[in-house]
């Protein structure tokens, strides 16, 4: 079966839930794959864990939470130590490399940069840090397509922040490319 | 010539289930006087109760009737004014279903200010149940879960209903009978959320228990606590104690009514569609 | 023409598909994890002229739309365990004046506060007998967002043709996962008006059984008038204690469900024809059994499921006929054993009911299913 699992993780507020669903709906909608977003928050809108589950199938889904995860993003410390644990052997781990110092033992193919201080400083919004993430996961996994993802980004956001997001979206695919090559 | 009652009545419900003496009667011909001279259309004009002595009202009058459960008159009555803006909506009730178990409601519907009208008949007991305290009994008295005298203090239902936001707040006695029908039409016209207080009287479970020894006796205490609004105007703070003020106490017509409101959203709403 | 399409949560799913069916009211209160459906209808519905009410509590939210209901509107109310416990009273009201509404409840850990964004499906017997006194139930139980916007749609026909409060109990993960919806054009689900009176108003009985177990409801302000009420009552509405009436209307409440158990239970039969091993499941756990089924066929082990749509009425007659044909069943679920009481009751003890319980928050996850299955001999 070719079901591909993605875990977005890190901390209510991060906009995680927002990147898991557009990675999900560039699928489903535009990519012509099947797709399930599920999450599992705390009580906190802001801070606490958070993580957002994206399962891509070439046929109808099932169990809509991951069993082992091929691809996860850690924004945080904490939810990299909480999250990591079924993130199969060989699979893709993305961290923020400020914020998270340590890396969960395994065979994992990891990716750092510095996520939110590029949405900061290449962006010049930190509040598309998500976008940025997003950008990245989308390059690492190869399971939609650029072009298709970048459509999910823009009918997901208001209109006056589509080249806010679009640059965003960009750069984090780049810098993605770059910190794997 | 003699005031037909039996236009408003549904013919084969009565006898009604009041005990004699029972005020509730009183208020029932003041409301069905009320209905006549503003002539509301009985198919138009929807009569919500809870549960209790007083809730069995709607059952006698000829119009659209529901009778719900203990405490939720004033929510199904939104429900209906909300769908039905149109429609009249009156609310009928005690005092226990309307500010113990349906305070909220209660308060609420005041807030929204929404056009219905609310005449709540407190008798300060629990009738139906067998007389035990309400949110209104007096402390210092008996009911059947208060043998030594009641410990709470009570409502003051008309206080209440001014400060959780209602627009027109009315209060007789079922002894004044002939100010019942002119205090819910003028309830009735307002614009708004009305309240209409019925001090009333419960001679099977509220005065034998409290050394009353006749319903004459009972009535006789409401014509002489009762002091009306402009009266009260000249007495002094002194000679108020222990009174109990009647007439309007209160009407707002600023504040907006909420089915007029949501009609606002409604345009807003299409608008930017 | 291509039908539209969008990525939705099963909330948002649920509130498209009532206002598919026509619901023109809602009447809520805040309760996580179900809000979603609320904040969709309080954009939608003035859009179309409907009314939205966000009520004082749980109970005024049940009785706003029991109100509006009965002046002629289709009324969605949607909540959680605690606001469920709060709603049935007056669910019981809907019961027994015969009013249509829905009711839509996500299930979440309990009892009391349990665990507000956990999963759970521990309201399923609290939607047959939460609320007090003998009645009709009817509960549906989702599996997916598609399923969720269709049961919906199938909730408010069922409420309106039987003239009963319907329940929608998706579990928590079904209410707030997002999955890819097809909408339909209008017109292609059937949506089944009320049936109202045809007599005129003189003549009109609201629980007038000439016209059937299921009689017509004339909406307030429309030119009938009648009295409603929640003592029991005769067919002209008002109420009574007269013996053989009571027990007669009593009766004919409940068999407007019992006597129509094929027309409101719906199931999926998933590779049942030779099994040995029936997984019964609903909700989101179906979707970790029929992950399950489909690893124990690739092991050679003949496993089988049988899907609950229909949750009350309980599909007794299909799972009796089951339960003669396999070596045993297992129910995984999350809570601590209900449907599993019903599997038992009608396995007769035919075969043996395996059962998977989690109350811990977190789903049952395939494995410990095919665990299970493997457990049958």
């Amino acid at each position: 079966m070719s079901r591909y699992e993605l875990r977005f993780s890190g901390a209510g507020g991060q906009g995680l839930i927002t990147a898991g669903i557009i990675m999900a709906k560039a699928a489903s909608i535009y990519e012509g794959k099947q797709a399930v977003q599920s999450q599992s928050y705390g009580p906190e809108a802001r801070g606490g864990a958070s993580k957002s589950e994206v399962i891509i199938s070439d046929g109808p889904i099932d169990y809509p939470k991951a069993t082992t995860v091929d691809a996860l993003l850690a924004m945080t410390q904490e939810a990299c130590d909480k999250y990591t644990h079924d993130l199969k052997d060989g699979g893709i781990l993305l961290v923020d490399s400020d914020l998270v110092k340590n890396l969960p033992k395994g065979n994992f193919k990891v990716i750092s940069f510095p996520i939110i201080n590029t949405a900061k400083t290449d962006v010049g919004r930190e509040i598309v840090a998500n976008i940025v993430a997003l950008g990245a996961m989308v390059a690492l996994t190869g399971q939609v397509s650029r072009e298709n993802a970048e459509k999910a980004v823009l009918s997901s956001v208001p209109e006056a922040f589509i080249e806010l997001n679009r640059k965003a979206f960009s750069i984090g695919y780049e810098r993605a490319l770059a910190a794997s090559a | 010539m003699a005031f037909d009652y039996e236009k408003f009545l549904r013919p084969g419900k009565l006898p009604h289930i009041w005990c004699p003496g029972c005020g509730h009667g009183i208020v029932m011909k003041g409301l069905i006087r009320a209905m006549d001279t503003l002539k509301l259309k009985k198919e138009e004009t929807a009569l919500v109760s809870g549960i209790g002595c007083a809730s069995r009202l709607p059952g006698y009058i000829d119009c659209c009737t529901l009778h719900t459960a203990h405490g939720r008159a004033a929510a199904f009555a939104t429900g209906v004014k909300l769908a039905k803006p149109e429609m009249n909506v009156i609310l009928v009730g005690g005092d226990g279903d309307g500010t113990a178990i349906g305070g909220n409601h209660f308060i609420h519907a005041c807030r929204r200010n929404i056009d219905m009208t609310y005449i709540i008949m407190n008798n300060y007991i629990y009738g139906m149940t067998g007389g035990q305290f309400s949110p209104c009994t007096p402390t210092g008295h008996k009911a059947s879960t208060t043998p030594y005298g009641n410990p709470d203090p009570g409502f003051d239902i008309a206080k209440l209903a001014i400060g959780a936001g209602a627009t027109f707040v009315a209060r007789g006695t079922a002894f004044h009978a002939n100010q019942i029908d002119k205090l819910i039409v003028e309830a009735i016209q307002h614009k708004g959320f009305s309240v209409v207080e019925i001090l009333d009287d419960c001679p099977t479970t509220y005065g034998r228990r409290n050394k009353y020894k006749s319903v004459i006796e009972m009535m006789n205490r409401l014509k002489e606590v009762a002091v009306p609004v402009k009266a009260a105007e000249k007495m002094t703070a002194e000679q108020l104690q222990g009174k109990v003020l009647t007439g309007v106490l209160y009407k707002d017509d600023s504040k907006p009514e909420y089915t007029a409101e949501y009609a606002k959203v409604i345009e807003r709403a299409t608008a930017a569609k | 023409m291509s039908k539209k399409v969008a990525f939705l949560q099963g909330n948002e799913a649920a509130a498209h598909g009532a206002l598919y069916a026509g619901c023109n009211f809602f009447g809520g209160y805040p309760i996580t994890p179900s809000t979603e459906v609320a904040e969709v209808m309080s954009i939608e519905l003035p859009k179309i002229g409907g009314k939205f009410i966000q009520m004082e509590d749980e109970i005024g939210a049940m009785a706003a739309i029991l109100g509006a209901s009965l002046a002629g509107s289709k009324v969605l109310t949607s909540t959680s365990g605690p606001g469920l416990s709060l709603k049935q009273e007056l669910i019981g009201y809907g019961c027994i004046a015969e009013i249509p509404c829905v009711v839509y409840n996500v299930m979440r850990g309990g009892p009391s506060t349990g665990m507000p964004t956990g999963p759970s499906q521990s309201d399923v017997m609290c939607a047959k007998w939460g609320t007090h006194g003998d009645h009709p139930a009817i509960c549906l139980t989702p599996a997916s967002v598609q399923e969720t916007y269709e049961e919906v749609i199938r909730a408010f026909n069922l409420s309106e043709k039987y003239r009963t409060p319907v329940m929608v109990m998706p579990d928590e993960i079904v209410a707030h996962m997002r999955e890819r919806i097809v909408f339909p054009e209008q017109g292609e689900i059937e949506v089944v008006p009320r049936k109202t009176p045809t007599v005129p108003p003189e003549q009109y009985k609201p629980y007038d059984t000439s016209f059937g177990d299921v009689p017509p409801l004339a909406a307030f302000g429309s030119g009938y008038k009648f009295h409603v009420t929640g003592l029991n009552k005769m067919q002209d509405g008002f109420p009574t204690t007269k013996a053989e009436i009571v027990q007669a209307e009593e009766e004919r409440q409940v068999r407007k469900v019992d006597a129509n158990v094929d027309d409101i239970v719906t199931f999926e039969e998933y590779l049942l024809d030779d099994a040995e091993v029936l997984v019964v499941a609903y909700g989101s756990t179906s979707r970790s059994a029929r992950y399950a089924v489909n690893i124990a066929r690739e092991q050679g082990i003949k496993a089988g499921m049988f899907r609950i749509k229909t949750f009350w009425p309980f599909p007794d007659k299909q799972i009796k006929a089951l339960a003669g044909k396999v070596k045993g069943i297992v129910i995984p679920e999350m809570n601590l054993g209900m449907c599993s009481l019903e599997l038992e009751r009608c396995a007769q003890g035919k075969t043996p009911v395996l059962g998977i319980f989690r109350v811990d928050g977190e789903p049952i996850n395939p494995d410990q299913i095919l665990d299970k299955i493997k457990e049958v001999k």
